[in-house]
């Protein structure tokens, strides 16, 4: 009885609550990564390609869900048989084997095909020897012609295009005597066009010289270029390192690509340049806005009843639902700064507006704003943790309250003020609604930072890997398709927000280091 | 008496006793002759006793608000020479030397009256620049506080912000300014790494080494050595006397003995006023006022 009075007396039941507390919070956040990563992850990995026999037919495809009495099949080749899944009852799968000829064929339309290689053509006629080897063999060249058309298309033709634009713009407010001259070398660039377009078709023939014909479980067959195929994943025929390769193939595909077939495939790369351009913008602006808004409250306002609604209404900023930020970026930093700048600056474009709609600018300044409470309130307490006795040295050194503040109180409060960007950055990063409204797209054509001049481009709509993850969860013609993609996306958001905190951490550790140890 | 003879009275009769005026405003015990001796009291160099005064405060009130927290303090402080202030916590010794560089400006709600002059100069004057008188009073504050900067920024703070920016002019006022405080040979070779990394007793003389680079006329001391321990106390005192040399110092101070030992005036405050102010070895082996006595003699305070 003593023993237990003394027990609770010593805290040791708080202890050992506050320590279960902290282990469930941490099983929670391991749970939450963990779920995502297995999902996301497993993906790749190349699986079996199964066959069975069915009384409406053989059946050839991967296994990607069981329950107790039927079995979901990934049989792709949707231009064939309309579906990429299907379910069937277990009774009715008999005789399953792994055929060693079964491939996957990743192609840029319609999907995977799941089936075999029936023949590579070249010029209309079949190629001698293994076809599996053929492809190996001369999918590198139509590869890298695909890509040089790819190249020729985007630069040269995409390059006269802009000149041509901005020609006939400057044709459109031209006065009378200098339109000969425009309209000619409107005509010469014309001609150079015409003659790209002529150069690309050749090209494009060439490339749809080389066909690979492949032929599915029911025999039914399609042909398709050779430079249409990303990868030919034999994975019955594969040991351990040639999934290996497959999955790091395919891995790196998803980081590093542009997506396809309304994102349910390839890679999100403009979404994650999209995502950290978007908080880098976000991040130049809501420092200086943030600090500079603290410092005054902090350091020069008179305290009272005016300051202390103003710290209300700024903390309440805090608690306001996003989309509502969302809209106040549609209808001001839009319609009304970005109608402004295009009647000033870009009227020759009008009625098409260049800042007038959407644009990474305005939805960076619309989170900017969404969470500038959060670096106000951190520069403030940073800058109240700054050792009076620090501010009394400056001072009596003969230093201005100017100087004090630029020397010895902004340096000492900078790590909090890192403190406040990190928060700032990571909800910046994971808010969707707000973007939808102000700049966000389902695909965007051109990244905000490209070679062509002037390089960065604010008016410029973009990707998002938070606004991927709905767009291909919920808006996609085919979500069983796009299922794990969005758990892949979810876990690249999560290493995107992960990665800038770390950055952000490691120069707050270096403040640190540099101000000798001072602990906040 | 008037207030301008409360000081002058050391140059004619150093050794003859006489009530202060301060001690009119004690309302105790009657102002008293004892023949106590502490032994390590030092004489006073006679230099000093020559001096002119540098410092010059006449009927000094303040207020914090309606408080009043000094009382009518008529002080002389000798060019080159220690002055200290002693007195029980609260007694308003640390507000008056925050007076002598005007550092209660930063406290809002505070009210001052009468006149405190350096040199020529009412420091008080509308028409003071309050940030260059401040370069003329250096101040080293109770709890040491280096910047979170290297040593050498630390010391060369002062100058930066006045706009120095010739690396040999700043080198030189390092250097000359660590050798001042006794640092330099403890330093030389670590300048660059953070002021925060020394020790207490480093800290303090570094801070004291930051105060000597603007080359002011007086130093005021906030109870330096209250934080230090006693080889760092020693190792101070023994800098503010050879600071002395150069500089005007005022020292607030807890230590009776400390004050003893540091300085050639002192200065007893109880509750806001002055009560008594002396040659440090009078006021010590002789005070006039009883209260004074009681109090170095650690009966109260």
């Amino acid at each position: 009885m003593t023993n237990v009075r003394e027990w609770w007396r010593r805290g040791s039941a708080l202890i050992w609550f506050s320590g279960a507390t902290l282990a469930l919070s941490l099983l929670m956040i391991v749970g939450l990564v963990g779920y995502i990563g297995a999902k996301g992850l497993g993906f790749f990995w190349p699986g079996a390609i199964v066959k069975v026999m069915t009384p409406q037919g053989p059946v050839l495809g991967e296994i990607t869900g069981q329950e107790p009495d039927q079995l979901q099949f990934h049989v792709a080749n949707r231009d064939l048989f309309g579906q990429d899944y299907r379910w069937l009852p277990r009774s009715d799968c008999k005789e399953s084997t792994l055929p060693l000829d079964a491939v996957v064929v990743e192609r840029l339309e319609y999907g995977p095909f799941i089936g075999r290689v029936r023949a590579v053509d070249q010029d209309g006629q079949v190629l001698p020897g293994e076809p599996l080897d053929n492809i190996r063999r001369l999918r590198p060249a139509a590869m890298a012609l695909s890509r040089h058309i790819r190249a020729l298309d985007k630069v040269e033709v995409g390059g006269l295009n802009r000149e041509l634009e901005e020609l006939r713009l400057e044709l459109r407010g031209a006065a009378e005597t200098a339109r000969p001259a425009l309209e000619a070398k409107v005509k010469v660039l014309g001609e150079k066009y015409e003659a790209a377009q002529a150069r690309l078709d050749i090209l494009r023939t060439q490339a749809a010289a080389v066909t690979v014909t492949l032929e599915a479980v029911d025999g039914q067959t399609k042909t398709i270029p050779m430079a249409s195929i990303v990868r030919v994943v034999p994975s019955n025929a594969m040991g351990i390192l040639g999934k290996t390769g497959a999955y790091l193939s395919r891995l790196w595909e998803f980081v590093a690509d542009d997506p396809r077939e309304s994102n349910t495939e390839g890679g999100i790369f403009p979404a994650i340049f999209g995502t950290v351009m978007m908080v880098l913008i976000m991040s130049v602006m809501v420092v200086p806005l943030g600090v500079l808004a603290a410092l005054y409250v902090r350091e020069y306002a008179t305290q009272g009843w005016l300051l202390r609604t103003l710290r209300i209404a700024v903390n309440n900023l805090a608690g306001v639902p996003s989309i509502v930020f969302g809209v106040f970026g549609l209808g001001f930093f839009v319609y009304f700064v970005g109608g402004t700048i295009d009647r000033l600056f870009f009227k020759e474009r009008l009625p098409a507006p260049t800042f007038g709609t959407g644009g990474i600018l305005w939805a960076a300044l619309t989170l900017a704003l969404l969470t500038v409470p959060v670096v106000i309130v951190a520069t403030e307490e940073a800058l109240a943790a700054v050792p009076r006795n620090q501010r009394e040295a400056s001072l009596a050194l003969g230093a201005t309250r100017w100087q004090t503040l630029w020397n010895v109180v902004i340096p000492g409060a900078m790590p909090g003020i890192l403190t406040g960007l990190i928060l700032a950055m990571a909800r910046g990063a994971g808010e969707v609604a707000p973007l939808m409204l102000t700049g966000v797209v389902k695909l965007a054509p051109s990244m905000p930072l490209d070679g062509s001049f002037p390089f960065l481009h604010l008016d410029r709509k973009f990707m998002h890997l938070g606004f991927h993850i709905y767009d291909v969860g919920f808006q996609s013609p085919n979500s069983e398709a796009a299922k794990p993609m969005v758990f892949m996306t979810a876990l690249l958001l999560l290493l995107v927000v992960v990665i800038l905190n770390l950055f952000a951490l490691r120069l707050r550790a270096r403040l640190r280091a540099r101000l000798g140890g001072g602990a906040f | 008496m008037s207030a301008g003879e409360t000081m002058t009275e050391f140059d004619s009769q150093p050794a003859v006793p006489e009530p202060t005026r301060a001690s009119t405003d004690y309302t105790g015990a009657p102002p008293q002759v004892t023949t106590k001796r502490i032994s390590d009291i030092p004489l006073t160099d006679t230099a000093v006793l020559k001096a002119q005064s540098l410092l010059r405060i006449q009927d000094l009130n303040l207020f914090y608000g309606q408080k009043q927290a000094l009382f009518d303090i008529n002080l002389e402080v000798r060019t080159h020479s220690v002055m200290s202030l002693i007195g029980p916590s609260g007694c308003g010794k640390s507000t008056l030397l925050r007076c002598l560089n005007r550092m209660n400006d930063l406290v809002g709600n505070v009210r001052i009256s009468g006149s405190v002059k350096v040199g020529e100069d009412d420091i008080y004057d509308p028409a003071v620049d309050v940030i260059s008188l401040r370069k003329r009073m250096g101040m080293v504050f109770q709890k040491s506080n280096p910047f979170p900067k290297s040593i050498y920024e630390n010391v060369a703070y002062g100058l930066r912000i006045q706009g120095v920016k010739d690396r040999a002019v700043l080198d030189e006022a390092v250097e000359r300014s660590l050798i001042g405080s006794g640092l330099w040979d403890e330093v030389k070779d670590r300048l660059k790494e953070s002021g925060l990394g020394l020790s207490g007793g480093q800290q303090q003389r570094l801070c004291i080494a930051r105060a000597m680079a603007i080359q002011p006329e007086v130093l005021l001391m906030d109870e330096p050595c209250s934080a230090l321990d006693p080889l760092a106390t020693s190792r101070i005192e023994e800098l503010i006397f050879e600071l002395k040399r150069n500089y005007t110092i005022v020292i607030v101070t807890h230590n009776m003995q400390q004050a003893a030992r540091v300085s050639d005036f002192t200065a007893f405050f109880w509750m806001g006023k002055l009560i008594e102010t002396g040659l440090t070895e009078m006021l010590f082996t002789n005070p006039r006022v009883r209260m004074t006595e009681d109090y170095i003699s650690g009966r109260f305070g």
